[in-house]
């Protein structure tokens, strides 16, 4: 140890990098990364935010502030019906994703043994990395008029016309994005799934009850930070989907990034195309937020009743107790006709009505 | 326990998430300009037309060059992050981790034109090197989910024992950490790669008049005589991923297994 100290006598100062504090290393460490998203990500974004109250000029933007874009946005009969449409779409795509992928999860989870299970995650994942373009088109040539499924269900003489509720429409464009994104729901469910501690549901089990009543009582609880993570990496990206409205969608299934896109690219009217993105990601965080007020409610009422009144009762009353709040929503979303208007009031009532139930309680 | 009917549930979804790439190679060997069934006899006349479409070479040039650079520059990015996030503790760590983990999550369409409108602001002509640093903002994420597992099952005492032996905190990372987390920068540099090259949203609003190999394939699906052509671009595309994919997987559980971590499987 001597000997290179010796023959070096930048030793000291070499070292000295080892006595800067943690934080700056660290910070200094993420840096290159950090400035990289900051250029190229936070202020691109601010500025669209920024854009989305200027005024479209021809060709140009002015800098005149005007709240106009989203007047137009909100009410105008074409952008309302399609950011209903989007909702809607990534409402059924997300339901429909975590519901088809949670069988899977638990199966690789508790049924495959442990050395397979890599092989089991990466045939998962196979396909989502395969061409994202190729895969879409493949859809409309299964599902289109003379599709895979009609000219294959016409040959065989099951069928004698074409199916047309799974061409060009919303059904289309919900079967190809659940099976876009399903690895993306399966995943997350199943690093949940395998943290579970298995004795956890041994003692349910020794403890007399039945496996539907420990799968609902210890599993699924324990499951749902990997489903949140699930809803949350499905329905954000497949409301700004582009690619899969356009080849499968047909005229009458046009989502907001179509609009976005020719809004920008065609029309070049950056203001609205602006202010189109911005609400659409404000419906996408509004809708979450309900979202977790509905699985709140639930719970709180669950917890409360669950002791009292048989498993089956507690679930049908927290569920009611949670959609009752949706028929308001659903209420305000006929009256008012905007999705934006409708999903912002809907969130804003759950909250109240999660603070109202939790004021109660302390009033006990 | 062999699960019973989640076992035939699984395997019936797997059928449902391989189905459209079984029926790529059928179609894309098939005798027909329609693609539907009855399947109209063997050719390969689709997959000789590859090889004289100039527009599609040039379109393939220009992915490889932006995928290339694109991996390699977010894995770079991703080296720095990774490490980072999973060594050091720092003031905002969350919010900084979580805003350069954004694109995962952020629709495409958002990114693409907000880069769109900052480029065009400050007068940045539109082309592959646009394209570039589009494609190096989606794909980094993606190398910190994966470098992060590879750092994260490195032991800190290797580390400290190189220090207490007199190396800088430089040529530790380049005599211990870096040989370690090897397999783990290789998987990412294969990943990101793949990403780039299947990357279309970001290229079609960034690329300007240079054609990446996604906004190529997109523009022949108004044409129906050339999607038979296309189908057999997409089957080779599809097989080269998949070896790629089976190489980067790998390396990574080759990284995982020489820091003597344990694989809990998946890219994600």
């Amino acid at each position: 140890m001597a000997q290179p100290a010796a023959t070096k006598p930048s030793l000291p100062a070499r070292a000295a990098p080892k006595r800067r504090s943690e934080a700056v290393n660290g910070l200094l460490m993420v840096s290159p990364t950090a400035i990289y998203a900051l250029l190229l990500l936070a202020a691109p974004l601010a500025t669209i935010f920024a854009y989305s109250f200027l005024t479209d000029g021809y060709l140009t933007v002015e800098l005149t502030p005007t709240i106009g874009s989203y007047v137009e946005a909100w009410t105008n009969e074409v952008y309302r019906v399609v950011m209903l449409r989007s909702l809607g779409v990534a409402m059924a795509v997300t339901l429909a994703t975590v519901v088809l992928a949670f069988p899977i999860a638990y199966y690789v989870s508790f049924y495959v043994e442990p050395s397979r299970k890599s092989l089991w995650l990466f045939l998962i994942t196979i396909p989502f990395w395969t061409s994202y373009l190729i895969r879409v088109f493949l859809w409309k040539v299964i599902l289109g008029f003379n599709g895979v499924v009609n000219s294959g269900l016409m040959g065989l003489g099951i069928i004698d016309e074409p199916l047309t509720f799974i061409l060009y429409n919303t059904n289309a464009i919900v079967i190809t994005l659940a099976h876009a994104y399903a690895p993306f729901a399966i995943l997350p469910i199943f690093v949940a799934l395998e943290k579970i501690d298995r004795s956890f549901l041994e003692a349910g089990r020794d403890l007399g009850e039945s496996s539907f009543v420990t799968f609902f009582r210890v599993t699924l609880p324990l499951a749902m930070p990997g489903v949140i993570s699930a809803v949350m990496i499905v329905f954000i990206p497949t409301i700004g989907d582009y690619v899969t409205p356009h080849l499968v969608g047909g005229p009458e299934g046009k989502m907001v990034a179509n609009l976005v896109q020719v809004l920008y690219l065609k029309l070049d009217n950056y203001p609205l195309g602006s202010a189109l993105a911005v609400s659409s990601m404000l419906l996408v965080g509004l809708v979450l937020v309900m979202a977790a007020m509905q699985l709140a409610i639930f719970g709180y009422v669950f917890k409360r009743i669950a002791g009292q009144t048989p498993l089956i009762l507690a679930i049908f009353t927290a569920l009611a107790a949670a959609q009752a709040l949706l028929v308001v929503v659903i209420a305000l979303w006929l009256v008012t006709g905007s999705a934006v208007l409708t999903v912002a009031l809907g969130a804003a009532l759950h909250v109240v009505a999660l603070l109202a139930l939790r004021r109660k309680r302390s009033a006990l | 326990m062999n699960g019973g009917w989640f076992r035939i549930y699984a395997y019936g979804f797997l059928l449902f998430l391989y189905a459209p790439i079984l029926l790529l190679p059928i179609f894309a060997f098939n005798d027909g300009a329609i693609v539907a069934f009855p399947l109209a006899g063997f050719t390969t006349k689709w997959f000789d037309q590859l090889w004289v479409e100039p527009a599609l070479h040039q379109a393939l040039k220009n992915s490889l060059i932006i995928a290339v650079s694109a991996s390699i520059l977010s894995t770079c990015l991703g080296v720095f992050a990774a490490r980072a996030s999973t060594r050091y503790n720092f003031p905002l760590k969350g919010g900084i981790i979580g805003m350069i983990m954004l694109p995962l999550v952020l629709p495409e369409i958002i990114l693409a034109s907000a880069l769109l409108v900052v480029l065009l602001g400050i007068g940045i002509p539109l082309s592959i090197y646009t394209v570039i640093l589009g494609h190096v903002l989606v794909c980094t994420p993606f190398s910190i989910a994966v470098l992060t597992a590879a750092f994260q099952s490195l032991d800190k005492s290797l580390e400290e024992a190189a220090y207490d032996l007199g190396e800088t905190p430089a040529s530790t990372f380049r005599l211990i950490i870096l040989p370690l987390v090897t397999p783990g920068i290789i998987s990412s540099l294969l990943m990101t790669f793949t990403i780039s090259l299947d990357e279309f949203l970001m290229a079609f609003f960034l690329a300007g008049t240079e054609p990446t190999l996604p906004v190529y394939i997109f523009s022949q699906f108004r044409f129906p005589k050339s999607v038979p052509v296309v189908l057999a671009l997409g089957t080779v595309l599809v097989v080269a991923s998949i070896i790629l994919l089976t190489i980067a997987e790998y390396f990574r559980r080759r990284g995982i297994a020489k820091t003597g971590g344990k694989d809990t499987g998946g890219f994600l």
